[in-house]
């Protein structure tokens, strides 16, 4: 198998704050790769270095093979796509399902667009009824399905998931989840998704990097995790914290 | 169990450009010196009944109730002024996001002392001794040096023991929560709760939990009410949780997913239309 | 139309599932527009504006007399009366008449205002909100300096320089009420900067270019055209004011300001002279302004979608 995605030494800062203080990964192709902390862990600074959101100080990343520079071209765009976490944030006020979906093909100057959008709408499960609506008359898991489907319109190798269902109600949460699987399985895509919820991640990756300060804990498969095989102590709170509240 | 709080029939209605919407449609419980958890999805309501209890319910919307009753004293019927008073004195409530709703060019020991002031006779000293001791029964580590930070000088985790503190400083009887640890990271949302566990049970509170997190608030509280569409589906002991009847109780416990339970699709909720009627 | 008729236009306008981009446009437009419309003296002040709109198309038609050759000997500074209602001024003129022409002085003046300054003050809001950096610093001092300068002020230096004339005045006023419009946009603009759809953009591989054009500027013309509408009482003032000062049109065009500045001689015995353009003056701006007030109602991007 070859490495969709490599992290070598990553470092970045913010203002003279070390956001991240060299972290390295290295994500096969196909798989689904899940990066576990809390707030202030690096793990979304992570994601959006890697998407070319934040500046990277020193290190470098590789996609598909091909090290990248300061800068994104087009093409990378084509490789990678993002996936954001609050869906109430991450479509345009004034822009309707169809002019949101019509803009990447736009840029990257796609002719068959209206086949595409079709085609995009249906695989996220919603019919054509929601293509001229609104960003405001969607709901929490349909706007992420939206999100979803812009992800998805350039056809890229890899996706970004930056808690995607944190903001959504639990059965939606479910919905969006299963959603990302069959996308998955069909376009034999490549996962980096991030999540403070370690029942998600085991569901939904097979390696896990957990994070905490700007710096790699440890890497674990999710078998690992099912088995409580973990070796940091931060590692077995999470994993005590995700089983509820116990009285003492 | 005395009863301290007795809900039968509560309704919220908003006005909107388009009718009226009802958030709370015929809501009844009622809360002894022990911890209810509401839970429930966004729009099920669940919020606006704690609202609704407190006095908190925006002008514009209408709230109506055949008894909404705290100790004895007629919520809906009494006047402004003795509401207010019991705000705070006699139920306190606890919000997501500590940054709203404490005052931000206020320290935080002030805040806590000024609260304890407007409700009852204390002198400055005594007043800072008690806040102190509050923060200390909060967990805070140094509370002489929290005592003077203002609210975006301390952590989430931090702010929300403040308010928490902060609300228990008079003393209340009840307290609502509304997804008290909602903003906060697992393992510091662990802390507080094991704080507020604390105190509630220390002093007999009785404690409304509101949440929507089903399997948090089922470890943490005694008897969970399931709200959807407005309406109590489900009432139970947290421990018969297992045992669920509504259909709906049951999906929401099953979609999510759990560590080492491998469900690859998650099952999914197939809502009723029968469930909001 | 039959009721039943008017009912499916309007559920084809709000539905929640349109079927097309027009139809999507329209309901979002209807939307608007119903709150708009509810708003009682926000729709006096469009009638007003209508009104000063067909005033000025059909000027030729409603005006009585002409605007600029009077009867030297029979009709000098008569009273209002049912021949002249508003009277006549020193030269003879019919006010009534010279009031309806200078109606298309006044919308001259705005119009032009508005089409030259909105689009300064947008370009260089947006551009300067979303580069940041040092091109930010060099366009914000740039409006810094003329914002720093009264605006009537710096507008009489620009006609002194350019020379007194109404094509000039307009220029003038273009030039000095930009920076607000840059501001505001700025300021829209650092707002949506780092929001989330905005780096979706960015991820999609769009230019800086097309993002301001295509996603920053949308969002921030909405609260432009309110304070536009807002300034238009304001732009109608200065222009008055130039031409009060005898640098705005010249005689013997009809302009509301420069009607007053020569009525100011007989304000005293003849105050309709001054009086009339005054009102128009004063009444337009009203309108404007309760139309500036209805739209922000109606568009404000913060006020709830729906």
């Amino acid at each position: 198998m070859t490495s969709a995605l490599s992290v070598d030494r990553l470092e970045v800062i913010f203002d003279r704050f070390r956001a991240l203080k060299g972290v390295s990964l290295d994500v096969l192709s196909g798989e689904s790769f899940g990066l576990v902390g809390e707030s202030g862990s690096g793990k979304s600074t992570l994601l959006r270095a890697i998407a070319g959101l934040a500046p990277a100080a020193s290190g470098s990343i590789t996609v598909n093979g091909k090290r990248l520079g300061a800068r994104r071209d087009k093409a990378f765009y084509r490789e990678v796509q993002m996936v954001f976490q609050d869906p109430y944030g991450s479509l345009h006020p004034r822009q309707t399902v169809d002019r949101l979906l019509q803009e990447p093909l736009a840029i990257h100057g796609f002719a068959d667009g209206e086949k595409r959008i079709q085609r995009a709408l249906d695989e996220v499960g919603l019919g054509t009824g929601f293509r001229f609506r609104y960003s405001h008359q969607l709901s929490g898991g349909q706007r992420q399905r939206v999100a979803i489907a812009r992800a998805l319109i350039l056809e890229p190798s890899i996706l970004l998931l930056d808690e995607p269902t944190s903001a959504l109600d639990a059965s939606v949460q479910a919905e969006v989840l299963n959603l990302l699987e069959e996308i998955r399985r069909r376009r034999n895509l490549t996962f980096l998704m991030v999540s403070h919820d370690l029942a998600i991640i085991t569901h939904m990756c097979e390696r896990l990097m957990v994070m905490q300060n700007g710096e790699a804990v440890e890497h674990l498969t999710a078998d690992d995790l099912v088995r409580r095989h973990v070796t940091k102590d931060y590692t077995r709170n999470l994993l005590r914290a995700s089983e509820g509240f116990v009285r003492v | 169990m005395s009863t301290l709080l007795e809900v039968d029939d509560l309704r919220v209605t908003f006005p909107t450009r388009t009718g009226l919407i009802e958030a709370v449609r015929g809501v009844s419980f009622s809360l002894g010196r022990e911890r209810l958890g509401i839970v429930g999805e966004s729009g099920s309501g669940k919020s606006q009944t704690g609202r609704a209890i407190m006095g908190l319910t925006p002008t514009q919307a209408e709230v109506t109730a055949n008894k909404l009753a705290f100790d004895g004293i007629d919520l809906l019927a009494a006047p402004p002024r003795d509401r207010r008073a019991l705000r705070g004195k006699r139920i306190a409530m606890i919000l997501q996001d500590p940054k709203y709703s404490l005052d931000p060019v206020m320290s935080i020991g002030r805040q806590i002392v000024e609260t304890l002031r407007t409700h009852e006779k204390a002198g400055k000293a005594e007043a800072r001794d008690r806040a102190l001791a509050m923060l200390e029964a909060v967990q805070i580590r140094d509370p002489a040096r929290v005592f003077d930070l203002h609210p975006h000088e301390v952590s989430g985790g931090m702010g929300q023991r403040a308010m928490i503190a902060m609300m228990l400083i008079a003393g209340p009887e009840m307290m609502i929560a509304d997804e008290p640890t909602s903003a906060l990271d697992v393992t510091v949302q662990l802390d507080v709760l094991g704080i507020l566990d604390k105190l509630v049970s220390e002093r007999g509170m009785g404690l409304i939990f509101i949440s929507h997190d089903l399997r948090l608030v089922s470890s943490f509280c005694d008897r969970v009410i399931v709200m959807y569409a407005g309406k109590v589906v489900e009432q139970l002991a947290a421990s018969e949780l297992g045992r669920a009847q509504h259909p709906y109780t049951r999906g929401l416990l099953n979609c999510m997913p759990k560590i080492g339970a491998d469900r690859h699709p998650l099952p999914v909720l197939d809502r009723k239309p029968e469930w909001a009627a | 139309m039959s009721a039943e008729a008017i009912q499916s236009r309007r559920d084809w306008l709000l539905s929640e599932r349109p079927a097309s981009r027009m139809q999507a446009r329209l309901g979002r437009a209807y939307v608007a527009w119903r709150r708009f419309s509810a708003n009682r003296l926000a729709f006096l002040g469009l009638l007003i504006i209508i009104a000063l709109l067909v005033v000025a198309a059909f000027a030729d038609v409603l005006a009585p007399y002409s605007p600029t050759i009077g009867d030297l000997k029979g009709s000098r500074l008569l009273a209002p009366s049912a021949e002249h209602w508003f009277g006549t001024d020193d030269l003879g003129r019919d006010i009534l008449s010279r009031v309806i022409f200078g109606s298309r002085w006044t919308l001259y003046v705005v119009i032009l205002v508005a089409v030259i300054a909105a689009p300064i003050g947008l370009l260089v809001g947006t551009v300067a909100g979303y580069a940041g950096g040092w091109i930010d610093a060099i366009l914000m001092r740039i409006t810094d300096i003329f914002l720093a300068f009264p605006k009537l002020i710096l507008a009489l230096a620009f006609v002194a320089a350019l020379g007194p004339g109404i094509e000039n005045a307009v220029l003038a006023i273009a030039i000095t009420s930009w920076p607000p419009y840059a501001r505001i946009a700025r300021a829209e603009t650092l707002t949506v900067r780092n929001s989330d759809y905005i780096k979706a953009v960015q991820l999609m591989g769009a230019s800086p270019f097309r993002i301001v054009l295509r996603h920053i500027m949308p969002l921030c013309i909405s609260s432009l055209i309110i304070r536009v509408t807002l300034d238009m009482a304001g732009i109608i003032l200065t222009a008055a004011g130039l031409g009060f000062l005898g640098l705005g049109a010249q005689p013997p065009l009809p302009e509301w300001g420069a009607m007053i500045a020569s009525g100011r001689r007989f304000v005293l015995d003849q105050w309709w002279v001054a009086g009339a353009p005054g009102f128009a003056i004063l009444i337009v701006s009203l309108g404007f302004n309760l139309l500036g007030d209805g739209l922000r109602d109606a568009l404000d991007p913060r006020s709830g979608d729906q």
